[in-house]
């Protein structure tokens, strides 16, 4: 029988040598670049369009997201349900995503489908039509989702902390509104639509186990898309002079929504990668403080969570839990005492070995399959980032140390930093 | 094809290894044959509870989460109504980590008070986040109740109200983990980058010496035919009026559940489904309307459900959703319909495949069932499935008197 009390020997994850497999890269006639990673165990792949077509590019709200969500509603050749019935034939998934800087189109299929596919999507992208009936059935069913999740009280303070942050008028803090849905014509759809996808702006990322000779394929089909650079607009960012917040959704609610948060920088920042290492002591894993002392020692919430927001330009650091309404008071209260500790005192040495092994044990866990692989190459391209980003993480999660640590904590995590919002 | 080996160790617990060299982790999934259905009516929740103290140290161990972490795993755990299931996930190296504390919560919890007490609170704030908080988020209690009047598929996993979860006794834990907590009660999973032989031995080793419990048998009180429609209604601060309407359909082993799984598709699966088609598109009656089913191992339901557009009558949309019903049960499915759903399951498979962790949730699933070797026929048994299988089937499954429907309206604005 073995002596249960004793640990079993294990290894340091931190030492492991761990390595991002490098993607191929092609060029089509056009320009567009290509960002391939060949493996996995089954004859699957995924294929992402990414245009320059996000909120930042849009002249009025929804333009954006409207523009996106129609892309497959219709082409001059195919109705919305013969372009559904195509690739649900071949048992693809056809999605297509706005966000704030780009929207994409993906792809998911078997791979011995892609042939099929590939000159489908290509219509998508050049010969969509964006009906007007189309468009009035998409817009009524937003509005009425709109009019559910409103009723969310976290859908609600997620909005409006980055109001707080960024200001209404910037893409980032931009959101939807009746009136908004109502100003917007087929005409705003179809200049976003010219302007951004039949002549903007395309990246693809492709992965899974490719068939041959796939950046012929991909050039016969996207080689001669347009490919024009779209010029930035520039955006001001207009935070809220008041720091704390408190709104009533509904009276009758149980919990509040509570979201703590601070401007902070983007990636390319020097400070960016030991505060990722400090977000995970501080909020960051099931082990962080923010859940210990939260969750497991007082049980206020199901859970609490800080992370770095993503965002390519003006970036945050937001907190985030559902508390019981009766301690949300108590919960930023402990939130801000953490703050303290964790600038008044080094991080000990267990507890630094523990989240850096956690770290990459949990990065070697992730790296599993291309869609995984890829998906981390996209977010360092699309931030602009040089490509020894990922082993630059790397290193600063070895390398860190708990004075680095403090020092960010005492850059960084001041309470009067932070905008407070409590949505009950 | 996924290869495995199995074997069984002396006090009954079962063992599968799937072994993958190309992945540079290793995942331990262990299965308990325990979930919301084998709880008492008056004591629901329990499970999911219990699945939290797992998490609050065991008898040789103080903390579980501290060592895995250390060790560069990571682990999370989910409860059903029919089980509960725990997985780590851990470079290969650190593999006798996960042994050790898994192992040890199966000899024995440390059944710590203080631990009960705040997974209680814990517990009672998903129930709200999840449940209490959200629009909308009481209709499965609603629509259980309504479908059962027997089995306890007739309450949710979280538990049927919060006090039978503030309620829970330390004795309750105990009584709880001897009797289902046993290795006869469970299978593992070792999948990844790892060889059966050294498997058998850190089994053999870390678990071997767990006594068996008593053998455990499920005599669960049966839902009868139903024989007449049920229908409630419900009205809450939303602000759209929901349509729900489930049918009863066969057990998880059944022929049944691959041709109703295969008719969700038809009418629910996507864009290019018959309730999307029709009537969020052409009638424009419905916001958005799914069809799915519970994929629960007794007899479960098949439920149609959709918010409506505002003004709508909620009748007229139900009337709706039967004319499509009638269609389906009328008319046989044309051919390319039923290879377009087909085509999808495969790529789905595929898809769910390409993930270390759901082949290894996937095998000890099927071994639950009775065999992991089903997660490589599961394919067959859709391309078995005939149009007349659906016709068939459609007419048995979709009749008034076997459904129970839940009118959950917004409540009106005051004037």
């Amino acid at each position: 029988m073995p002596d249960r009390t004793v640990v079993p020997p294990f290894v340091d994850a931190v030492n492991f040598h761990l390595q991002l497999q490098p993607y191929q890269k092609y060029t089509l006639r056009n320009g567009v670049t290509v960002y391939a990673i060949d493996a996995g165990t089954e004859d699957v792949l995924q294929i992402e369009w990414v245009f320059d077509a996000g909120n930042w590019q849009e002249q009025k709200n929804l333009q954006a997201a409207v523009t996106n969500h129609l892309l497959k509603n219709g082409t001059g050749s195919k109705s919305a349900y013969e372009i559904n019935e195509y690739f649900d034939y071949y048992g693809a998934y056809l999605n297509r995503n706005c966000y704030a800087e780009t929207a994409t189109i993906s792809l998911h299929c078997l791979t011995k489908h892609i042939k099929e596919l590939l000159p489908a999507v290509k219509e998508i992208i050049a010969e969509s039509t964006l009906p007007q009936k189309e468009m009035e059935i998409a817009v009524q069913n937003m509005k009425q989702k709109l009019d559910v999740n409103l009723k969310k009280s976290s859908f609600v303070a997620g909005r409006l902390i980055d109001v707080y942050l960024f200001g209404e008028d910037h893409p980032y803090g931009r959101f939807s509104r009746h009136e908004d849905f109502d100003l917007l014509t087929r005409a705003d759809l179809l200049a976003f639509y010219e302007a951004f996808y039949r002549n903007g702006s395309l990246k693809i990322f492709i992965a899974g186990r490719l068939p041959e000779q796939i950046d012929q394929l991909l050039d016969q089909h996207f080689g001669d898309l347009p490919n024009n650079v779209v010029k930035n607009q520039e955006f001001g960012i207009h935070p809220a002079t008041r720091k704390k917040h408190t709104v009533i959704n509904d009276e009758k609610n149980n919990q509040g929504s509570v979201r703590i948060a601070r401007p902070f920088f983007n990636r390319h920042h020097p400070d960016f990668l030991k505060c990722q290492v400090l977000n995970i002591v501080f909020g960051g894993y099931f082990g962080s403080r923010l859940m210990t002392n939260i969750r497991e020692e007082k049980g206020y919430t199901y859970g609490i969570h800080s992370y770095l927001l993503n965002n390519r330009y003006d970036n945050g650091w937001m907190i985030s839990t559902e508390a019981g309404r009766e301690v949300s008071a108590a919960a930023i209260e402990e939130v801000y005492k953490e703050m303290t500790l964790l600038r008044e005192e080094p991080v000990d040495a267990d507890e630094l070995l523990l989240v850096k092994n956690f770290m990459m044990g949990s990065i070697l866990g992730d790296l599993d399959g291309p869609f995984h692989i890829i998906g981390r190459w996209k977010n360092i391209i699309l931030n602009g980032l040089n490509d020894d980003f990922f082993e630059r993480s790397i290193q600063n999660i070895k390398t860190v140390t708990a004075a680095d640590l403090q020092e960010m904590a005492n850059k960084y995590l001041h309470p009067e930093a932070f905008y407070e919002l409590t949505v009950v | 094809m996924i290869r495995f080996d199995r074997f069984t160790l002396a006090n009954g617990l079962r063992v599968i290894v799937h072994q993958d060299t190309a992945t540079p982790t290793v995942v331990m999934n262990i299965l308990y044959d325990v979930g919301a259905r084998d709880e008492a009516p008056e004591q629901t929740g329990f499970a999911h509870l219990f699945e939290h103290l797992m998490f609050g140290g065991s008898i040789n161990i103080p903390e579980y989460d501290e060592p895995l972490q250390l060790a560069g795993g990571e682990n999370n755990a989910y409860t059903t109504n029919d089980l509960t299931n725990y997985y780590i996930q851990i470079p290969k190296e650190n593999v006798e980590t996960a042994f050790w504390l898994e192992s040890d919560r199966m000899l024995s919890l440390a059944f710590n008070e203080k631990s009960l007490e705040v997974q209680r609170k814990v517990v009672c704030e998903e129930f709200k986040e999840h449940y209490l908080e959200k629009p909308y988020g009481d209709a499965w209690f609603k629509l259980r109740e309504l479908a059962y009047k027997n089995h306890p598929y007739r309450w949710m996993t979280i538990g049927k109200e919060l006090a039978h979860i503030e309620h829970a006794q330390l004795q309750d834990v105990k009584d709880f983990f001897f009797k289902h907590y046993r290795p006869n009660n469970a299978v593992m999973v070792v999948a990844g980058n790892i060889t059966p032989e050294v498997v058998k031995a850190l089994a053999e080793k870390w678990f071997g010496d767990i006594p068996a419990g008593a053998p455990k048998t499920r005599q669960l009180p049966a839902e009868l035919p139903q024989t007449e429609a049920r229908k409630e209604t419900a009205t809450a601060d939303v602000p759209l009026d929901a349509f729900y309407k489930c049918w009863h359909i066969g057990d998880r082993l059944s022929p049944e559940y691959y041709i109703a799984d295969l008719l969700t598709d038809i009418l629910g699966g996507g864009e290019s489904s018959r309730l999307f088609e029709s009537l969020v598109k052409e009638l424009q009656l419905f916001v958005n309307i799914q069809c799915y089913h519970m994929g629960s191992i007794d007899p479960g339901i098949i439920c149609i459900e959709g918010k409506l557009v505002k003004g709508v009558d909620i009748k007229e949309a139900e009337a709706a959703v039967e004319k499509i019903l009638q269609q389906v049960k009328e008319q046989p499915i044309p051919e390319a319909e039923l290879q377009k759903v087909k085509n999808k399951t495969e790529s789905m498979m595929a898809f769910e495949d390409m993930s270390l962790l759901n082949r290894a949730n996937s095998l000890a699933f099927y071994e639950l069932l009775g065999d992991a070797g089903m997660m490589n026929t599961e394919l067959d048994r859709y391309s078995a499935v005939t149009i007349n299988d659906l016709q068939e089937t459609a007419q048995k499954i979709f009749r008034e008197e076997n459904s129970s429907t839940l009118y959950y309206h917004a409540k009106k604005e005051a004037l």
